[in-house]
């Protein structure tokens, strides 16, 4: 009972940090930072799911993130039609080419007899299939890309619903994970991390640099909204009564307005999610996947088919990120590339699963809240603390102008040392495993 | 057709260039590798051990510069080196006395380690950018070039030019020297052997009375020094800046993957192969294709296998082929 009310005590605390926010800056920046945590606690509990449930270590993280974002541009942006009729379905058969030419290899792999035949075979297939991709592929892509460069230049979406999308982010990261799980798992367990995060970093230069896709490195913006928009909000007459009513600023509330609409759907799917991996978490699965963690070997000998087991919990986990992915780029609005750097907030993610409590799904929410709320803070705070120390030194000292400019590092240097002291002297987190 | 310029041609922009990428990956693979060896982990904070190393010794090129100090034609900074060297030692034992050796004693699972290892990335990167900030600094001094473009066009009277730049060339040399000394250390020496009886079984080596912890910290100097050698000698070759070394660290560890983790001599190996295949992939053939085959077969496009921007895409399918088809890498490290 003690224990419940300490847990309930932390979120309370949580809650009351970001409500304080609310009244000592603005409601604006609370509601944000409300938003950005249910996100992070979403993608905490997917990695909770992997690493707390099975002890899979996955630092692409962001990859699979940035997979959910390209999902929000590929279900709901508009389809571009010129770019279609110019280049599109020579570019689907370039790529269906090339998704075959790697069929057949690994067909052939499979069948062939072993030998020398075989190997110099499929690598003459392949590069041949290589070279016959980038002749239909190259055209093509100049092709969509020449439409409208400053515009379009890509060839946008489906146009559907932008709901749709976060699902369907879901299920483009669930693909990539199984493609690395296949590859990486079954081996040591470091070879995941590393594989995980060069799919990581190619996920993101394709991003970067397939124009054609999804616009690289010029972003996508404009990316439909499940929710009104603030200025038809602020024409909208019934809107504008009601914010009188309460007092508000039209402007004011129609942010407030929208932000709150985006809480409230991120809150349905975290507790969602929250209560399938809480089943999860219950069923016989999760004892299976929690034996198989605690101890390999002697699942094993239970006849449990480790390798096929963290597949299903890696693939699982990593939808989850593809599925917060995909809400982070809603709620921005836009796609941008040049934003994703893999190993840094993959990093952020994992403190807050530490920090929470690995293993524990109130923990990693809990984490995802706490750590975002510091993430955000700790600059102001590091800001004021550095002006503080330095106060004796004069305003024209190199070294105070230098310590001042460095401040803004200082934020995976904290986070850093957070995971490195909580790992030593608390490694079970604020909401331990049961 | 003109085979003599295809192969200066081959030898300027893709030769030269990734034999001296290949020395600084292959120096810095070796540095994962050991620790792997040892330490049983793969250590995530190396590319930023690099850049710790690195900016100790930019602190004191520019410490020497101030004094008028200088290496004739070669870049002072090979003089700050062992300066360097010593700072990121320091800055290495400190962290294992108080982050590693407590995971050692509890005999943490390697995964741990694998974590705490990114912790204190992130604390090393901090440090640096606290340091030098994150931009991006040039610290190379003296002579630029031992023969330059033109220079060799004069000497031969080719079209094409070959530039070898001093750089490179410290690079090499100095990548043969560490190599060669580590070799006879960890080979004939008593401390060496003592190490690799500890990386082959340690049960037996703790029996015969080797003590784990000076091994433990003989490897870290070496991979200390290792480390700062390779993040001096990229920033010497390219630049100095926070966020490459971070990045480095997917090519360092594919080669040591690739070569077979805890195998120092496929750690070299590796290095080369990564560099060879990065450069060539993303090299764009088509000035030495215009050389080397008759007219009527020139190209007309660039006959580039992939852009530059996939240079880590090339490293990581590398990596990928290697884990499917020989798991322990080509040079037989260890699989589990």
């Amino acid at each position: 009972m003690t224990d419940q009310m300490k847990n309930i005590g932390l979120f309370v605390l949580v809650g009351l940090l970001i409500v304080a926010t609310g009244f000592l800056q603005s409601w604006n920046s609370a509601l944000l930072i409300m938003n950005m945590g249910l996100i992070s606690a979403i993608m905490a509990l997917g990695v909770n799911l992997q690493w707390g449930f099975a002890g899979l270590f996955n630092v692409g993280i962001m990859g699979f993130a940035a997979l959910g974002g390209l999902a929000t541009v590929l279900v709901a942006m508009p389809p571009v039609s010129e770019a279609w009729t110019a280049g599109g379905p020579r570019l689907l058969l370039s790529l269906g080419l090339g998704i075959g030419t790697l069929i057949a290899a690994t067909w052939g792999y499979r069948t062939l007899p072993k030998g020398r035949l075989r190997t110099f075979g499929l690598i003459g297939f392949l590069l041949v299939g290589f070279f016959l991709f980038r002749r239909v592929f190259d055209p093509s892509v100049l092709l969509v890309e020449a439409i409208n460069p400053a515009g379009t230049g890509y060839l946008g979406g489906l146009g559907l619903p932008v709901l749709l999308a976060w699902p369907m982010g879901g299920v483009l990261a669930a693909g990539a994970a199984w493609i690395i799980g296949k590859t990486a798992l079954g081996l040591r367990s470091d070879y995941l991390a590393i594989a995980t995060l060069g799919i990581a970093e190619i996920i993101v230069a394709v991003l970067k640099n397939e124009d054609w896709l999804a616009r690289g490195v010029k972003n996508v913006t404009g990316i439909p909204r499940p929710v009104p928009y603030e200025v038809l909000l602020q024409k909208d007459a019934g809107f504008i009564s009601t914010a009188q009513t309460l007092g508000l600023d039209p402007v004011v509330a129609s942010s407030l307005y929208v932000k709150l609409s985006y809480s409230v759907l991120f809150t349905v799917v975290l507790l969602i999610l929250l209560w399938f991996a809480q089943s999860a978490l219950k069923s016989p699965w999760g004892r299976m996947m929690r034996a198989i963690r605690d101890n390999e070997v002697a699942a094993e000998a239970m006849g449990k088919d480790v390798t096929a087991r963290h597949l299903q919990v890696f693939i699982l986990g990593s939808a989850i990120c593809g599925i917060a992915g995909a809400m982070m780029t809603t709620l921005d609005g836009q796609l941008t590339p040049g934003g994703y750097q893999p190993l840094r907030y993959t990093f952020l993610i994992w403190v807050m699963v530490i920090v929470g409590g690995s293993g524990n799904n109130f923990g990693a929410i809990l984490g995802g809240f706490v750590m975002w709320f510091f993430w955000v803070q700790v600059e102001p705070i590091g800001q004021l603390l550095m002006a503080v120390l330095t106060s004796g030194l004069a305003d024209s000292s190199a070294l105070k102008i230098h310590l001042l400019d460095s401040v803004a590092h200082m934020r995976l240097f904290t986070m850093g040392l957070i995971l490195l002291f909580v790992l030593r002297f608390s490694p079970r987190g604020l909401i331990p495993e049961k | 057709m003109d085979f003599l310029n295809a192969l200066v041609a081959l030898c300027n922009y893709v030769l030269v260039p990734s034999i001296a990428y290949g020395s600084q990956l292959a120096l810095g693979a070796l540095g994962v590798t050991l620790i792997y060896g040892i330490l049983r982990f793969s250590n995530f904070a190396h590319g930023d051990t690099m850049a710790f190393g690195a900016t100790v010794t930019i602190l004191f090129t520019w410490l020497l510069q101030s004094f008028g100090i200088s290496f004739g034609p070669l870049p002072t900074a090979l003089l700050a080196l062992p300066f360097g060297i010593l700072g990121c030692i320091a800055l290495v034992l400190t962290t294992d006395r108080l982050v590693y050796r407590f995971y050692r004693q509890q005999k943490a699972k390697p995964v741990i380690l694998v974590i705490v290892s990114m912790g204190v990335m992130f604390i090393m990167n901090g440090l640096v950018r606290f340091i030098l900030g994150p931009a991006n600094r040039k610290f190379t001094d003296g002579e630029r070039f031992i023969i330059s473009a033109r220079e060799f066009k004069a000497m031969t009277g080719l079209r094409e030019g070959l530039a070898f730049k001093t750089t490179q060339g410290i690079t090499v040399i100095t990548a043969v020297v560490v190599v060669i000394a580590l070799f006879w250390f960890l080979n004939r020496t008593r401390t060496g052997k003592s190490m690799r009886a500890y990386s082959d079984n340690e049960d037996l080596a703790l029996l015969s009375g080797i003590n784990p912890e000076r091994v433990v910290m003989v490897t870290w100097l070496i991979v200390a020094s290792l480390a700062t050698i390779a993040g001096v000698l990229y920033g010497l070759d390219k630049s100095f800046k926070p966020f490459t070394y971070m990045l480095l660290l997917l090519p360092i560890f594919a080669s040591a993957i690739v070569g077979g983790l805890g195998n120092p001599f496929g750690a070299i190996a590796g290095g080369f192969l990564i560099a060879f295949s990065e450069v060539t992939i993303t090299y764009a053939w088509k000035k030495v294709l215009v050389y080397a085959l008759p007219e009527q077969w020139e190209p007309t496009g660039l006959v580039q296998l992939l852009s530059t921007d996939y240079k880590y895409a090339v490293s990581f399918s590398l990596l990928i082929i290697v884990l499917l088809f020989r798991p322990t890498g080509l040079f037989k490290g260890k699989s589990v």
